[in-house]
C-alpha cells in the first residue's frame, strides 16, 4: 500500500509575522519558511508504516511556489521515498488544495492520505476533510493513535470531551492531532540521501485543475494589542485586586 | 435568505457553543433554521424550538446520527443545503470535523471560525494564531461557516417557539462507525464555556501537582486547563488544552500558572477579559498580556490563594 502525505511550507512557528503596512497580507519575505509542524507529523506517521511493512512507498505532496521543493525535500531527509510539487505562485485556498491532491490520488492510488489537521498559517483546519469528501473516502481527524487492519483503520480521535475511537473503512484520508508521534530530525546521512530522490513537477493545468480562490480576502489587519497590566507583589494583593479593581472575583 | 445551524446537543439539551452560532446567525440576518441530528433526540429538538430567533427545527432522527459521525452528518446537510444561503456550525470538534466535508460535498468554500460578520457575506478571522484578523469575502452561492463561540453572545436559551419538523434521514454512508469513547468526567464547568478558568503549564512539574490548581477552581467554581506543554508531558489530557489548535476561551479571568505564554497558547486565551498569571520567570511572555501578573513560585504562590479566597 502507497501512502501519501500532503505537506506545506508555512512561516516557521517559531516566527513573529507582521502584517504588511498595505493590509494585504502577513510578510513573507527573507522570513523563514519551515514545514508545516502538524504534517511532520504526518510524514513521521507514514514513515513508520513503512518501517513496519504496513506501507510499501511513502509520497509527499505539496502545492505552491518552487520554494515548496525545500518542504518535499525535508520530508525526504526525514524518509519518505519521493515527491510530487504542484507547482503554482497562485494563492491556493484548502478547497483547490484538496482538489490539486484528489488528482495526485487518482493517478498514484494509495491506499491512505495523511495530512496535517491544521496549517498554522491560515488556521483553516479543512484540507484532509475536503479531499475526503472529494474522494467519496472516509476520514479519521484529529488523530491521537492510529491502527491499521484488514481494510480497515482505527482512529482514536482528539474531541472536545477527551478522546473518540472510530473504525473507518479504508482507503481513507487522516488528519494527525499533535500527541499522534513525535517526529524524527533528519540526520546528515539522510538529508545527502535525500537530495538524489526524485521530486516530480506538475502544474493545476496539467491535473485538470482549476485553483481559483473563493474566499476573497479583502483586508488583513494587527489585532488590537492588550493594554499591558501591572504586578503585584503579593497573593494578598492579587486577591484583593481581582475582589475590588477588577470586580471579577 | 434561510441559515441552517448544525446543533450539538447533549442529554436532551442543546450545548452552549451552539448558542453562539445561532447568535452568529441572527448577524447575517434571515430566517434561521436549527438542524438537530441524532438518535432519539425529539426532547433536543423541543429545547432547540424554544431558543430566542429561531425559526423552525429540523430534526433527522437516526442511529446513524448518534455520534456525529463526519460522513454520516455531511451527507444528511448537503441533502438539505438547496434551501440555504448559509450553512453554519460551531467551530468545535464535531464542526471542524463535519463542515469541511460538506463545504467540499458542494464545491464551496469554508471560511473557518468567523469572529464577526461584516455582511451576509463578509467575515472576520483570525489567522496565524490570532496574530492577524483577516477581512475575507465568500463568493459561492452557499457559504459554509464554523464559528468561533467567543466572538458572539450566547443566544437565549428560551423565548422561542418555533415548529418542529422531521426531515428524511439521508442513511449510512456506510464508511465508518463508532466504536467508544474516553472522556473526562469533570463536577466542574466545561472550559469554553466557564466564567473562571485556571490553567497550568510546564511550571507545574507533575499531574500531581494539578491538585493544586484544582483547589483553586473549587474556590472560583472555575473549569481547570493547561498548556500544550502540559498535555505533551502527560501531566493532564488533551481536552485540557487552550491554545491556537485546542480550545479557544474567552472567559471573565484567566488565571495562568506556571505557563511561559508562548504564542500558541496565547492565541487561545488572550480575549479574556481579566488574565493573571503566577510565574517564577519575571520575563515570561505571559506577563506581556497579564493584567495582573505575580513573580512567585507557585508552588508557594497557589495554596496561599487558595487559602486568601477563603478568606
Amino acid at each position: 500500500m502507497k501512502v501519501l502525505v500532503g505537506v506545506k511550507r508555512v512561516i516557521d512557528y517559531n516566527v513573529k509575522i507582521r502584517v504588511k503596512a498595505d493590509n494585504t497580507g502577513v510578510e513573507t519575505a527573507n522570513v523563514k519558511m519551515s514545514m508545516n509542524p502538524f504534517d511532520e507529523i504526518a510524514v513521521e506517521e507514514a514513515i513508520r508504516m513503512r518501517e513496519k511493512g504496513l506501507a510499501t512507498e511513502v509520497i509527499v505532496f505539496s502545492a505552491g511556489p518552487a520554494q515548496c521543493q525545500e518542504t518535499i525535500r525535508t520530508a525526504l531527509a526525514m524518509g519518505a521515498d519521493r515527491g510530487v510539487l504542484v507547482q503554482t505562485d497562485a494563492e491556493l485556498q484548502p478547497l483547490a488544495v484538496a482538489k490539486l491532491m484528489k488528482a495526485v490520488v487518482d493517478k498514484e492510488q494509495p491506499g491512505l492520505v495523511i495530512v496535517g489537521k491544521q496549517a498554522i498559517d491560515d488556521d483553516s483546519n479543512q484540507t484532509g476533510q475536503m479531499l475526503a469528501a472529494l474522494l467519496g473516502w472516509s476520514q479519521g481527524t484529529f488523530a491521537n493513535k492510529l491502527h491499521l487492519a484488514d481494510g480497515s483503520a482505527e482512529v482514536k480521535r482528539e474531541v472536545d470531551g477527551g478522546l473518540e475511537n472510530i473504525k473507518i473503512k479504508l482507503p481513507a484520508v487522516i488528519t494527525t492531532d499533535l500527541r499522534l508521534n513525535e517526529p524524527r530530525y533528519a540526520s546528515l546521512p539522510n538529508i545527502m540521501k535525500a537530495k538524489k530522490k526524485p521530486i516530480e513537477a506538475v502544474t493545476p493545468e496539467a491535473l485538470g485543475v482549476d485553483p481559483s480562490p473563493r474566499l476573497k480576502i479583502l483586508k488583513v489587519v494587527e489585532p488590537a494589542k492588550r493594554k499591558s497590566g501591572t504586578k503585584v507583589k503579593s497573593v494578598a494583593e492579587l486577591v484583593d485586586k481581582l475582589r475590588n479593581e477588577a470586580k471579577v472575583i | 435568505m434561510t441559515i441552517l445551524v448544525l446543533a450539538e446537543h447533549h442529554d436532551g439539551a442543546v450545548r452552549d457553543g451552539s448558542l453562539h452560532a445561532i447568535t452568529a446567525a441572527q448577524k447575517i440576518g434571515g430566517d434561521i433554521h436549527v438542524l438537530i441530528a441524532g438518535q432519539n433526540a425529539k426532547p433536543a429538538a423541543e429545547a432547540a424550538a424554544k431558543i430566542a430567533g429561531v425559526g423552525k427545527v429540523l430534526l433527522a432522527d437516526d442511529a446513524v446520527y448518534a455520534n456525529m459521525l463526519a460522513e454520516n452528518v455531511a451527507k444528511l446537510i448537503v441533502s438539505l443545503a438547496p434551501n440555504y444561503s448559509h450553512l453554519l456550525a460551531t467551530a468545535t470538534s464535531v464542526g471542524k470535523n463535519i463542515m469541511p466535508r460538506v463545504a467540499a460535498l458542494l464545491d464551496v468554500a469554508q471560511v473557518s471560525e468567523i469572529i464577526s460578520v461584516e455582511a451576509p457575506d463578509t467575515f472576520v478571522r483570525p489567522i496565524y494564531a490570532g496574530n492577524a484578523l483577516a477581512t475575507v469575502q465568500a463568493t459561492d452561492k452557499i457559504k459554509v461557516i464554523t464559528v468561533r463561540a467567543t466572538g458572539f453572545d450566547a443566544a437565549p436559551a428560551t423565548g422561542g417557539s418555533a415548529m418542529i419538523e422531521t426531515v428524511a434521514s439521508a442513511g449510512d454512508a456506510g464508511l465508518s462507525s463508532f466504536v467508544g469513547s474516553e472522556l473526562s468526567k469533570s463536577e466542574r464547568p466545561e472550559l469554553p464555556s466557564a466564567r473562571v478558568i485556571v490553567s497550568g503549564g510546564r511550571g507545574m512539574q507533575s499531574g500531581e501537582n494539578f491538585k493544586l490548581l484544582e483547589a483553586v477552581a473549587d474556590k472560583l467554581n472555575a473549569a481547570v486547563g493547561a498548556s500544550r506543554a502540559a498535555v505533551d508531558a502527560g501531566y493532564v489530557p488533551n481536552d485540557y488544552q487552550v491554545g491556537q489548535t485546542g480550545k479557544i476561551v474567552a472567559p471573565e479571568l484567566y488565571i495562568a500558572v506556571g505557563i511561559s505564554g508562548a504564542i500558541q497558547h496565547l492565541a487561545g486565551m488572550k480575549d479574556s477579559k481579566v488574565i493573571v498569571a503566577i510565574n517564577k520567570d519575571e520575563d515570561a511572555p505571559i506577563f506581556q498580556v497579564a493584567d495582573y501578573g505575580l513573580v512567585a513560585d507557585l508552588f508557594q504562590a497557589v495554596p496561599e490563594l487558595t487559602a486568601e479566597l477563603s478568606k
